[in-house]
């Protein structure tokens, strides 16, 4: 066999697998081409349903969608920025879960801490609905205790739910996130450490003069991350927790797309548009945060 | 010297070592914050467990909190009987071995094939395939997408959109260029062409990295739930597990006309402490959700370093 013709039958070995990645992940950008149509399922695009850039001009020039919109994205700047305002945590958390000397009590928390991350949107709203109905544990307890004369309605209102995702959010990752800091920990010079117990160094001395500083490269990967994700929250856990008492302050991006598309009659043009607009500003963000990570750090994520 | 240690380990310590004061009351505070958090992340899945197998008259007014009251299995023996749950079952099953099985040998195969430097144009097809993990059309014109494919309704629209993760590819690139490269070429020289270095040398070989990724991917699919919502509008026979149970919680009122259907709304209205309610139904789907992965769980514990460091690749 001839070099030549190995390296193009080597192409054809890997040939589905591009074409199933091409009609995976790159033919639904194709899909955005139903922005510019006045859609309506089960009708087909034509060239008589095209619209030019209608519906994008909707979203401003019609005030109701453009509240909603802007509604929206406060409801989604908001989220994240919670979580970026407390990015720190799981690193605070691994710094302190290694202070911990007595090793199967740390491996418990671990194991224990970790294990949200592994289950679905839907057990963890399961678990909230368990625990927080009238008749769960929390407010079982609390009205035994005489805390409580009625049951806290935990899940259907609307005070709060910003910061109320967060902390399920956090439930469900910090132990996980935790990881790759113990994992940085376990990387660090012993040989600074025993220098700085030498001089009579404390423990928080300890932490705050060596492992935070070391542990500050890897949080500002994390930190760029989550910038680059800013407008993605992703749409399962606010699905999963929205009913009609938080639906107003609930909504992020992710999940109105989806809402718009499905509820009434169903807008997909309108939907399509905004997740376009979506699109477009999250990648550029990406390229933005990568400079910038390249620019502090030398390399990017990319 | 410096010592090595595992991650999760503890570093600078030594137990005959003197703490001074303030360093004891963090050494207090830290194992009862500590616990704290543990508490918050157990006690839910404790508090079900023992609720699905506690009285259901009791669960139902919120009176099961630390320990299994008037214990019976009832609520497990009747999910057979519960319409929908079982072929729910079935379908969740079937796409995660069917989805693993494919995510992972396809994972195997591409990070190999993407190796070979012999192949046309190499470079540029792992970056087609690597640079998807970036973008991302939205939802809506992906579901239009597949709707155009065919894949909605369709039980293989779970399969083909997940089965192919640039992530995995990469790690298994990595895995595979770190084995030696005479081996290959020790293949080749006998004989051996691309496929055949490929399933009788490499596989084997990179058996551990693919232990990972079947684990990931295997829980991924288990709790996948959007491609669900989104894709499977019209045929409630492929419903999962995962959305099941998410009606199950959200519309209480199709739990009750399914449960006033069965013989039991008599037990019910006796009080009897077996009879299913809407509580004992969630709870006890809840658990059968779960079970699964806290079986599987304590197995991959140690593939969770390797497992974070997926998403810290760089493509």
């Amino acid at each position: 066999m001839t070099k030549k013709k190995r390296s193009y039958l080597e192409f054809l070995y890997v040939l589905p697998f591009l074409v199933l990645v091409a009609l995976m992940s790159y033919y639904p950008l194709y899909g955005w081409i139903y922005a510019f149509h006045d859609y309506m399922p089960p009708k087909p695009i034509s060239s008589e349903t095209y619209v030019g850039l209608k519906w994008f001009q909707y979203i401003i020039s019609n005030p109701v969608r453009t509240a909603d919109v802007i509604r929206v994205l406060v409801n989604t700047f908001a989220m994240s920025g919670i979580s970026l305002a407390f990015s720190w945590f799981p690193m605070v958390f691994a710094v302190f879960l290694n202070e911990i000397h007595c090793k199967p009590y740390r491996k418990f928390v671990q194991t224990v801490t970790t294990l949200p991350n592994f289950i679905s949107w839907v057990l963890v709203f399961s678990v909230a609905f368990n625990v927080l109905s009238s008749t769960g544990a929390v407010n079982a307890v609390l009205t035994e205790l005489g805390v409580i004369e009625k049951p806290i309605a935990f899940l259907s209102s609307r005070d709060h739910v910003w910061f109320r995702m967060w902390l399920w959010l956090t439930w469900k990752n910090a132990g996980w996130a935790a990881i790759m800091y113990l994992a940085a920990i376990s990387g660090i010079d012993e040989q600074m450490i025993e220098a700085a117990k030498v001089d009579g160094a404390t423990r928080m001395q300890i932490i705050w003069r060596i492992t935070i500083p070391c542990l500050l490269p890897t949080y500002f990967v994390i930190v760029m991350l989550n910038l680059a994700n800013f407008l993605s929250n992703g749409m399962e856990q606010y699905y999963v927790f929205m009913n009609n008492f938080n639906k107003k302050s609930i909504e992020v991006l992710d999940l109105y797309v989806y809402n718009i598309a499905t509820t009434g009659r169903g807008n997909y043009p309108l939907s399509t548009a905004i997740s376009m607009l979506k699109s477009i500003v999250s990648v550029a963000l990406l390229f933005i945060t990568n400079t910038v990570s390249r620019l502090v750090r030398g390399e990017g994520f990319i | 010297m410096t010592v090595k240690t595992a991650p999760g380990q503890s570093r600078h310590r030594n137990p005959m070592e003197r703490q001074s004061a303030g360093d004891r009351v963090i050494s207090v505070i830290t194992y009862i914050v500590y616990a704290f958090f543990a508490f918050v992340c157990a006690y839910p899945f404790y508090y079900i467990i023992i609720n699905s197998i506690s009285a259901n008259n009791l669960s139902e007014r919120g009176k099961v909190l630390f320990y299994p009251m008037e214990i019976h299995f009832k609520n497990y023996s009747r999910m057979a009987g519960i319409p929908g749950l079982m072929d729910a079952a079935k379908i969740s099953v079937l796409r995660t071995l069917i989805g693993t099985v494919l995510t992972v040998i396809i994972a195997a195969f591409l990070g190999y094939m993407f190796t070979r430097e012999t192949m046309w144009k190499r470079k540029l097809w792992f970056r087609f395939v690597t640079v998807t993990m970036y973008f991302n059309a939205g939802i809506i014109p992906w579901v239009l997408c597949m709707r155009n494919l065919h894949l909605n309704n369709n039980f293989w629209g779970y399969i083909f959109p997940m089965i192919v993760q640039p992530f995995y590819i990469i790690l298994c690139k990595t895995y595979c260029e770190s084995v030696p490269r005479e081996l290959q070429d020790a293949g080749e020289i006998d004989g051996a062409g691309t496929l055949r270095v490929f399933f009788s040398i490499m596989l084997p070989v990179i058996k551990p990295i693919l232990a990972t990724i079947a684990i990931f991917a295997a829980v991924n699919q288990w709790n996948s739930f959007q491609d669900n919502l989104l894709l499977m509008t019209n045929r409630p026979d492929l419903n999962t597990l995962q959305y099941v149970l998410w009606q199950y919680i959200t519309q209480a009122n199709s739990l009750k006309a399914l449960l006033s259907n069965t013989t039991n709304s008599n037990a019910i209205l006796a009080g009897l402490a077996t009879a299913a309610t809407a509580t004992s139904i969630r709870m006890s789907v809840t658990v059968v959700v779960v079970l699964p992965v806290m079986l599987i769980y304590p197995f991959f514990q140690r593939f969770f370093t390797k497992g974070i460091m997926i998403g810290a690749v760089k493509g």
